[in-house]
């Protein structure tokens, strides 16, 4: 690119510096006093726990939220961003968590409505064209984006992010929605940008990851800034320990755990999408025994969410015989039909769709229990009951919140997580399907939720992991599945599953094929 | 110098309680200047319209009179709006409910059949409303067609068919010439709570729809289903509530409650079938439904308060010359503001320093 000034040399004058800045909505500061330099050449890694004050941070700098107090400078001149688009003027570009792409839109179509109106289209397309050939971004501008994967899609937003030319990128856990595969590439990329002479700011909370790729890591906590650091010279645990505040208990299975009878069998689920960006199931088969902790793996979007929905019977099979459980066909069964023969479920989405987020606990607690525990007589509902079940979940997996009947969207996300776990937990489900147990939630209620199902499962139930965790699954699991387009590969025992064999399953190639060309190898877990 | 909404971290209780409040202030003040513009004295209209009612015996039952449709509708349709779905006309299965009650007391009428007819034509008032509720129900789940449109429309199909059968097939021989059915037999009539006053019984069933509404959105798992497929859609398909069924069942019950009460006033305060039975009950019950929260006491004096204005307003028209017509513009200033007011419970109004206006989201 013509005009990122290689500033080599420069490491005494910070590209931009944000000096004590404090954001509070109300009396809770979201930001309390955080300074941070971002130097050009350098990836500088933002690390803390959901919930630190890593978003707000660094929508500050993007323009986006306007700072409670504190000041910004970009090359020690002090400014103030009343948008995003000053901010992209300055040269700051970034690439967001979550994608904004017009799914019915073409690459080009995406890249040109986020571009300055005065430039003609077929300039836009030709210009993309070069960037991403240039960064190693291979991207077809005429294609519509909805028939795009996830990797490729967050390439859309890199490429846009280069094509404004930013002296400063920011990066919102971009690794979160990629293969291992794709986040090495990824890697290649970043690299060359940091040699370019641009400044990078990479938020992440993947410990390995930051040690492999960033120069410098700023850690915050609780809205606070704890440490500035080399994280080359930290080791995982000491990073860890700042961002958490606390050693963190390992997660231990019970001994002896057996394998019993299958107690979940899915046989040749075929499932149509039921909106047409969805993911049609191609013939799923997949056994669950008592006992066993089964992990599915696999990039966001490739049919996860539908299976969740088939398995909870939130949509009904073609076929009773394609759910069977307990030896008997459910298929057609609805999810209150399901719970009451022992199966019991915990969608992806906390807020909306395990809770409902503007009712007390006790009501979520009836929202899922009305269908089997007791909790409704003759029509009539039993609010001692459903007030109960919200305590004994409270002791047994200690939810903290302020009183004792909140409204769910009150409650943290970890809190919130373990309520939910905990509900479906406490009946003692003989399955139990759990779609990203730990997203988002912090690392201690993460221990918690993942011992309760290694503790469920030794109990004799059969427990059905999704997951894009694959640290994870390789701590829970016994075996694990990966879901691509689809299709479910054959489970492969979790001892002998590394990562590059999950790797490859998650980018589309069959279990047998030979490894991956240019891929360092390291295992799955600790 | 602009004004923002900011969502609060969590509702505001007072908010809650005090919006309907809020908002009937509000409209005071602004028909004070409409008073003003008019060429009245605000403050004697206002006490011609909200206090002399209340002055004396026969004003306080006209209002109970009025209330009990106002609020047995209104009840029906705060379960629709509790459950996201908008039946807007409660007008049209109120006019429905009046036909197909009316059609046993036409039949039967002279013939000196016995007290079961006036039971019987409750049944079918409750029946003709429902039926007819159904249809846009039907319509959006089979369909998917906008039931606020199918529900408005039906509305004056109703109209249309009542107006053709008391100036047709159901016309009094001996009215001459009125478009009206025969007075209803005694046994076709509600009978009255007090002798010589027109408060009847219709005002004790209405007192027990809003106890049965209570007791079946507090306590029923019905009522929590409905509460949940409007707050939360996915969480009720996760809880395996069906919200097609539950279009239906809101429809069904707040169209028999609509025509109930059409059927309780032809049978009680008119005596008998003729347009113009209405001054629009099924569109002020949607007034009445947000001003009394959705919840069922709330609606219960949100009806009072609404039959208030009726009343006043027809006060004000003998006693002041002010149009009747100026009543419907204070109900739809007050829908107006109590809508306005509930944004309050979600958010708080900021001013804030003008920045220059970004010209794009996030992308």
């Amino acid at each position: 690119m013509p005009d990122a000034s290689p500033a080599t040399g420069s490491r005494q004058e910070p590209l931009l510096q944000a000096i004590d800045i404090t954001k509070r909505y109300g009396s809770f500061a979201a930001n309390d006093a955080v300074s941070i330099e971002l130097f050009p050449a350098e990836i500088h890694a933002l690390l803390g726990e959901n919930g630190a004050g890593k978003s707000t941070l660094v929508k500050v700098m993007y323009g986006l939220v306007q700072p409670t107090s504190g000041e910004l400078r970009w090359q020690g001149r002090k400014i103030e961003l009343a948008g995003p688009s000053q901010a992209r003027e300055l040269g700051i570009g970034m690439v967001f968590q979550h994608f904004s792409l017009f799914e019915n839109l073409t690459v080009a179509e995406n890249v040109a409505l986020g571009l300055a109106p005065t430039e003609p289209f077929a300039e836009i397309s030709a210009r993309l064209a070069e960037v991403s050939r240039l960064y190693g971004l291979p991207l077809e501008p005429d294609r519509e984006v909805w028939r795009l994967s996830v990797g490729e899609r967050q390439r859309i937003e890199i490429v846009r992010a280069l094509m404004q030319n930013p002296k400063l990128l920011i990066l919102d856990e971009p690794t979160a929605v990629l293969t291992p595969h794709e986040a090495d590439q990824l890697f290649i990329v970043l690299h060359r940008l940091k040699s370019e002479g641009r400044a990078l700011l990479y938020i992440s909370h993947k410990l390995d990851e930051v040690k492999r790729l960033c120069d410098t890591a700023t850690i915050l906590r609780g809205g606070k800034k704890v440490a500035t650091c080399d994280p080359r010279q930290e080791t995982a645990a000491s990073l860890a320990r700042m961002m958490v505040g606390a050693d963190i208990g390992e997660v231990k299975a019970a001994s002896g755990r057996s394998t019993t009878v299958p107690r979940l069998v899915v046989t040749r689920l075929t499932l149509e999408p039921d909106d047409p960006h969805g993911i049609r199931l191609e013939s799923i088969s997949v056994e669950v025994k008592g006992g066993e902790i089964l992990g599915i793996a696999g990039v966001a979007g490739n049919g996860q969410d539908e299976l969740f929905s088939a398995l909870s019977g939130e949509r009904a099979s073609p076929d009773a015989h394609n759910v069977i459980v307990d030896g008997e066909a459910v298929g057609h069964l609805s999810v209150t039909d399901r719970r009451r023969r022992g199966v019991a479920f915990v969608p992806e989405e906390r807020l909306g769709h395990g809770t409902a987020p503007r009712m007390k606990l006790s009501e979520n607690a009836l929202l899922t229990g009305h269908a089997a525990s007791g909790m409704v007589r003759h029509g009539f509902v039993d609010k001692p009951a459903t007030l109960s079940t919200v305590d004994r979940t409270t002791k047994a997996f200690d939810v903290r919140k302020a009183k004792r009947d909140p409204e769910a969207v009150s409650l943290s996300g970890g809190n919130l997580q373990k309520f939910i776990v905990g509900r479906e937990i406490l009946r003692e489900p003989s399955v139990l399907v759990v779609s990203q147990p730990t997203w988002g939630v912090d690392a201690g209620a993460a221990a918690v939720i993942r011992q309760a199902l290694l503790d469920l499962s030794s109990r004799g139930s059969a427990v059905l992991v999704i997951s894009q965790d694959l640290d994870e699954l390789a701590e829970i699991a016994d075996r694990i599945a990966v879901m691509f387009h689809g299709h479910l590969s054959e489970p492969i025992d979790a001892a002998v599953a590394t990562r590059e064999k999950l790797g490859l399953l998650m980018g589309g190639s069959s279990a047998g094929s030979p490894a991956g060309q240019n891929e360092t190898s390291h295992a799955v877990g600790a | 110098m602009q004004l923002v909404l900011e969502r609060r971290a969590e509702r505001s209780a007072i908010i809650a309680i005090t919006s309907p409040l809020i908002a009937i202030a509000l409209t005071l003040v602004t028909m004070s200047v409409l008073f003003a513009i008019l060429g009245k004295n605000p403050i004697a209209a206002l006490n011609v319209y909200f206090v002399e009612p209340l002055t004396d015996s026969y004003s306080l039952q006209e209002i109970a009179v009025k209330a009990t449709p106002l609020v047995m509708i209104a009840i029906g349709l705060s379960l629709c709006y509790l459950a996201n779905v908008w039946n807007i006309g409660a007008e049209g299965q109120f006019l429905m409910g009046a036909v197909c009650g009316s059609w046993l007391a036409v039949v039967t009428n002279g013939t000196g059949a016995g007290s079961w007819v006036l039971p019987a034509m409750l049944i079918l008032g409750a029946l003709g409303g429902a039926l007819y509720a159904l249809i846009p129900a039907i319509c959006k789940v089979r369909f998917g067609a906008n039931e606020i449109l199918t529900s408005l429309m039906l509305v004056y199909v109703a109209d249309l068919f009542m107006d053709y059968l008391v100036r047709g097939p159901w016309r009094d021989p001996k009215g001459l010439n009125f478009p009206t059915t025969a007075e209803f037999d005694s046994v076709a009539t509600v009978p009255t709570l007090i002798d010589g006053s027109r408060l009847h019984a219709g005002a004790v069933i209405t007192c027990i729809v809003v106890m049965l509404a209570a007791v079946m959105l507090g306590r029923t798992i019905k009522g929590f289903e409905i509460r949940v497929v409007g707050a939360a859609p996915k969480a009720a398909r996760f809880a395996g509530f069906n919200s097609k069924q539950l279009v239906l069942f809101t429809f069904a019950v707040s169209g028999a409650l609509a025509g109930l009460a059409g059927i309780i006033e032809v049978a009680g305060p008119v005596g008998h079938l003729q347009p113009g039975i209405s001054p629009g009950y099924g569109f002020t019950a949607i007034i009445v439904a947000f001003l009394g929260r959705l919840n069922p006491v709330g609606i219960l004096i949100a009806g009072l308060f609404l039959a208030l204005t009726f009343i006043g307003g027809e006060g004000a028209q003998i006693s002041m010359k002010i149009p009747l017509d100026l009543t419907k513009v204070f109900q739809g200033i007050l829908l107006f503001y109590v809508l306005a007011c509930d944004s309050l419970i979600l958010y708080r109004v900021r001013l804030v320093k003008l920045y220059r206006k970004a010209a794009d989201g996030t992308a």
